[in-house]
């Protein structure tokens, strides 16, 4: 049991529109960080700008709501130099990945012990209502009157092509499940993305509306287990299974399919193929851990190359430096 | 040594290597001015390197040199000419021509001055003899068979021919040593710990040495004199020293502040001309615990050395102009969150990509106000390559005592000369003692609450009791909240001021004729050397000059008012089209300087300002 309560974890009045899904994500965030039971004072929150970059002024922790895309890389060298403290970048779309796309793939494709939160609400909410890298193709915004002509990150695909070894997704909405994957998220050693779908109440209302309710989840959401077979719908009617090089719904007991037939969910999978196709499931959009498959860590990696290399140099401090050089004496 | 030649006694001599950028001419000056300094001569040295990776073999821009000047007492600059001009092939005669004083003696590879070279050099003649007449030299030119000689002193050595060719900077290094009656036994020494695991190759090159040396002793005919340049040595120059380039300085001062700090030294950086050596020389000293990140960009360098300092350490990061473009965000970022960061601009020539390898005092004006809002910064000027280290050691000190973000500038220039550098004993340097909030004050204590000096206390996470949170976010003076309240921004700017202002720095240092001077040089930064050269050579023919050098820009110290009004004329000379003029034109009132301007790219040349400044007098 924890020694900590949610509380401990609180901090001031969130100013965020009533029904955004910021307030909803900070409540399951408090509430996980307990659970988790990593003292305040060992975390270190950190966002860029944005809407939801606001939150680190919510948390009782220390934290940083620093400049527009960069706490990944902040969060890199805080982690890095301070490997004792629990690392949580916050982000939204817009700040982790257009304008801070790069620190991205990279803290991904280094592996560094970050859990990086991506707040996707598919708008530019604090500009007031620009699209955004992950809003769909067409999408007609204040900056794309006449609907938008490119086509959006993927986040998961991002992620699987920096080489992440996580990636786990919940709805804001959904209390437990956002706290689930927090939860595994800090178990991960490693960069750890957690992508939340939430709503914007404003600029971008309903834009994850299959998913938004509890009902609406039921029917077209699948909760991914690690190993456990991969159904869903309202009575578990519907799985998962494997057709060519694909995963296809089927009704259970339909067309000749039988629960044996049910793929099983490995999230620990190494090759990210099927995790990969479940992350880009439309129907059923699959939340939970899709991945999450242990590698060693960069910051670990640093910090053990540097004890090697004290054990097999001889020079340990500024003196002794200096009498690795060629010197002369003046007499 | 040189039984029946003469041999001159200087005070100074300037020998400058060139060559194919592949032909070894950076090692070859190298190794002579260690040896020089050994003896207890004043190096300087200044390599020039070609901006190209690898220009075609023997062509023009491919040509690679390294200007060493040795001198009795202290070399302050590495010479606007040469003595001695090394010249591997005929393109490094026709480039690096121009460098020779009409008494210079030109070594060159006679082997190398084929058809076929000179060709790539784009000479109409044929030989040797004819490129020198077709150039018009009337200088004494050496025309040494290096090629054939190397190739006759290895021939038993077992090595490839192209692996032999690699060793014909050693032959010239030999025969340069001759003329300068260097002892070979310490470049002997140097090549075997160069080549401690590969002592074949070590004693081919020791055997080549000889072969160049003894090729001078022995072939009078083809040299007139020799050189001797005795050390003059003084008390104050005892010690123990060693041979350090700036951007090697600048690593230890930063080694040298973290330690006595107490604080892991934490370096983000991305590789850019010419600062990276920063970047390699700190990446080899893990066993001191010094971490280093090669970021994804310049933006990450900068922004992961700010939350290295949010999480405790000394954050660092290492670029040049075009980077500090970059990082101007996160520079920002740290101005108000008003934590530690170092950060290091070894300049170029700009604007954009510009002159990458060449040196210039361009970023001036944008390290001390290239940001959005009120965002002073303290700016210092490491002023020769060995001042690197107690410029870097400053910069330290003042960033983590005082929690702010700190410019250190260094120029291509300092970055990559070297000179000679008495080993510092730290313990006889100033503490370094940051600001960390104390146990006392946890339950009062807020981020923004000030010392007497404005200094706001350091509260690294991981301290119970001290939460908090820091942003880019106006923040309210003493709650620490953000706050959008106009008379909250507006002291929060002064603060942010105030706590800059109330730095202390020394006092700038008049040189010269400091009383009765008709002429005040005023310099800042890289170009202390030449300066200091015009000023002497002025006074040698009995002007009466002083030189104001600045190392500490922002904030300036405190008597740099009266320094400047003191003295009838003054002249700012500096590398950009008068940025420090400008700055103090607009720190002191009615201050109007006569300017010396030079955007070249290349460090000044000594003659060119004492012309200059005899016309001020």
């Amino acid at each position: 049991m924890s020694e900590y309560t949610a509380k401990d974890y609180k901090k001031g009045q969130p100013r965020w529109c009533p029904g955004c899904g910021d307030h909803f994500f900070l409540a399951s965030l408090h509430k996980a960080m307990a659970e988790i039971g990593v003292a305040p004072h060992n975390v270190a929150v950190i966002s860029g700008i944005g809407c939801s970059s606001r939150l680190p002024h919510y948390m009782a922790t220390y934290g940083m709501n620093t400049i527009h895309g960069r706490a990944a890389a902040i969060a890199t060298g805080c982690k890095v130099s301070n490997p004792n403290l629990s690392v949580w970048q916050i982000s939204g779309d817009g700040d982790g990945l257009a304008i801070g796309g790069n620190h991205f793939i990279h803290a991904n494709r280094r592996n560094i012990d970050l859990k990086m939160i991506l707040l996707n609400n598919r708008i530019y909410g604090l500009t007031k209502g620009q699209y955004s890298p992950t809003s769909p193709r067409g999408f007609v915004s204040k900056s794309s009157p006449y609907g938008t002509v490119e086509d959006p990150f993927r986040p998961a695909e991002l992620c699987f092509g920096a080489r992440g070894h996580f990636f786990a997704r919940a709805v804001a909405t959904d209390a437990e499940g956002t706290v689930n994957i927090l939860k595994s998220a800090h178990a991960h050693k490693g960069a750890a993305v957690c992508e939340i779908l939430q709503n914007c109440v404003i600029f971008n209302d309903g834009t994850h509306e299959a998913v938004y309710t509890k009902e609406g989840r039921a029917k077209n959401a699948i909760y991914l287990k690690h190993g456990e077979k991969m159904v869903f719908g309202e009575n578990n009617e519907f799985g998962l299974v494997q057709e060519g090089f694909g995963v296809k719904v089927v009704t259970i007991g339909q067309d000749g399919y039988t629960m044996d037939d049910v793929l099983v969910h490995d999230a620990h999978c190494e090759d990210n193929t099927l995790q990969l196709k479940l992350a880009m499931m439309e129907y059923p959009v699959a939340l939970g851990v899709i991945r999450d498959v242990e590698a060693p860590t960069y910051d670990d990696a640093v910090n053990a190359q540097i004890e090697e290399v004290k054990a097999a140099k001889k020079y340990h401090n500024f003196a002794e430096l200096l009498e690795t050089n060629d010197t002369w004496e003046v007499k | 040594m040189a039984d029946n030649l003469k041999v001159e006694e200087l005070d100074q001599v300037v020998v400058r290597f060139s060559g194919d950028s592949g032909d070894g001419m950076q090692l070859a000056g190298n190794i002579f001015s260690t040896i020089s300094a050994t003896v207890g001569n004043g190096i300087c040295t200044f390599p020039d390197y070609p901006a190209d990776i690898r220009a075609p073999q023997g062509s023009l821009t491919g040509v690679s040199g390294f200007q060493v000047s040795i001198a009795a007492d202290k070399a302050f600059t590495p010479g606007d000419k040469c003595d001695v001009l090394v010249a591997m092939n005929p393109a490094a005669l026709k480039t690096q021509y121009k460098f020779c004083k009409p008494t210079s003696s030109i070594i060159i590879d006679v082997d190398s001055f084929k058809k076929a070279d000179l060709e790539k050099a784009q000479f109409e003649a044929t030989d040797a003899a004819g490129a020198i007449a077709e150039m018009g030299i009337k200088q004494d030119v050496i025309e040494v068979p290096v090629t054939s000689m190397v190739k006759d002193v290895l021939a038993d050595s077992g090595m490839d021919p192209k692996a032999m060719l690699k060793c014909r900077n050693m032959l010239a290094l030999g025969l340069v040593c001759y003329i300068f009656n260097r002892d070979l036994s310490i470049a002997e020494k140097f090549l075997r710990e160069k080549f401690a695991k590969k002592p074949a190759i070590a004693e081919n090159n020791i055997k080549v040495i000889h072969a160049g040396y003894d090729f001078g002793a022995n072939t009078h005919a083809s040299v007139s004199h020799t050189y001797n340049v005795v050390s003059k040595q003084t008390p104050a120059k005892k010690g123990r020293y060693m041979d350090i380039n700036g951007n090697k300085a600048t690593a230890y001062g930063l080694i040298a502040a973290a330690e006595k700090a107490g604080l892991r030294l934490y370096l983000g950086s991305y590789p850019i001309t010419p600062a990276t050596d920063v970047l390699h020389e700190l990446s080899k000293h893990k066993s001191l615990g010094v971490t280093t990140v090669q970021c994804e960009d310049e933006i990450a360098g900068c922004a992961s050395a700010l939350g290295a300092s949010f999480a405790g350490a000394l954050g660092v990061t290492s670029t040049s102009g075009p980077g500090i473009c970059l990082k101007s965000e996160a520079m920002n970022l740290a101005v108000i969150m008003e934590l530690p960061l170092v950060v290091i601009d070894v300049q170029r020539g700009g604007p954009a990509t510009g002159l990458p390898t060449k040196s210039e005092q361009t970023d001036l004006l944008q390290c001390l106000f290239g940001r959005n809002g009120e965002t002073p910064m303290p700016v210092i000027a490491a002023t020769s390559p060995a001042d690197c280290f107690e410029s870097a050691y400053a910069a330290c000190k003042i960033a983590l005592e005082h929690m702010t973000p700190v410019v250190f500038m260094s120029d291509a220039y300092i970055a990559n000369g070297s000179e000679a550098f008495k080993l510092p004993n730290l313990a006889e340097y100033p503490a370094i003692n940051p600001p960390y909030v104390p146990e006392s004050l946890k339950g009062t204590w807020t981020p923004y609450m000030r010392d007497e000096r404005d200094v706001r206390y350091w509260a690294v996470p991981g301290r119970e009791g001290f939460a908090h949170i820091l942003g880019g976010l106006e923040k309210d003076s003493k709650t620490g909240a953000i706050s959008t309240n106009p008379e909250n921004h507006d002291l929060m700017c002064r603060l942010r001021q105030s706590k800059i202002d109330k730095i202390q720095v020394p006092d700038v240092e008049v040189e010269g004729d400091k009383d009765d001077a008709d002429l005040l040089i005023v310099g800042f930064g890289g170009t202390y050397g030449h300066l200091h050269a015009a000023m002497d050579e002025m006074r040698a023919a009995g002007k009466k000059v002083a030189l104001a050098h600045f190392r500490y820009i922002n904030p300036l110290p405190k008597n740099t008012a009266e320094v400047m009004k003191k003295y009838k004329k003054v002249v700012v000379a500096e590398q950009n089209l008068g940025q420090f003029a400008a700055f103090l034109r607009m720190k002191v009132d009615g201050f109007a300087p006569a300017q010396f301007n030079e955007v070249k790219g290349q460090p000044f040349v000594v003659s060119e300002l004492v012309a200059a400044f005899n016309k001020l007098i």
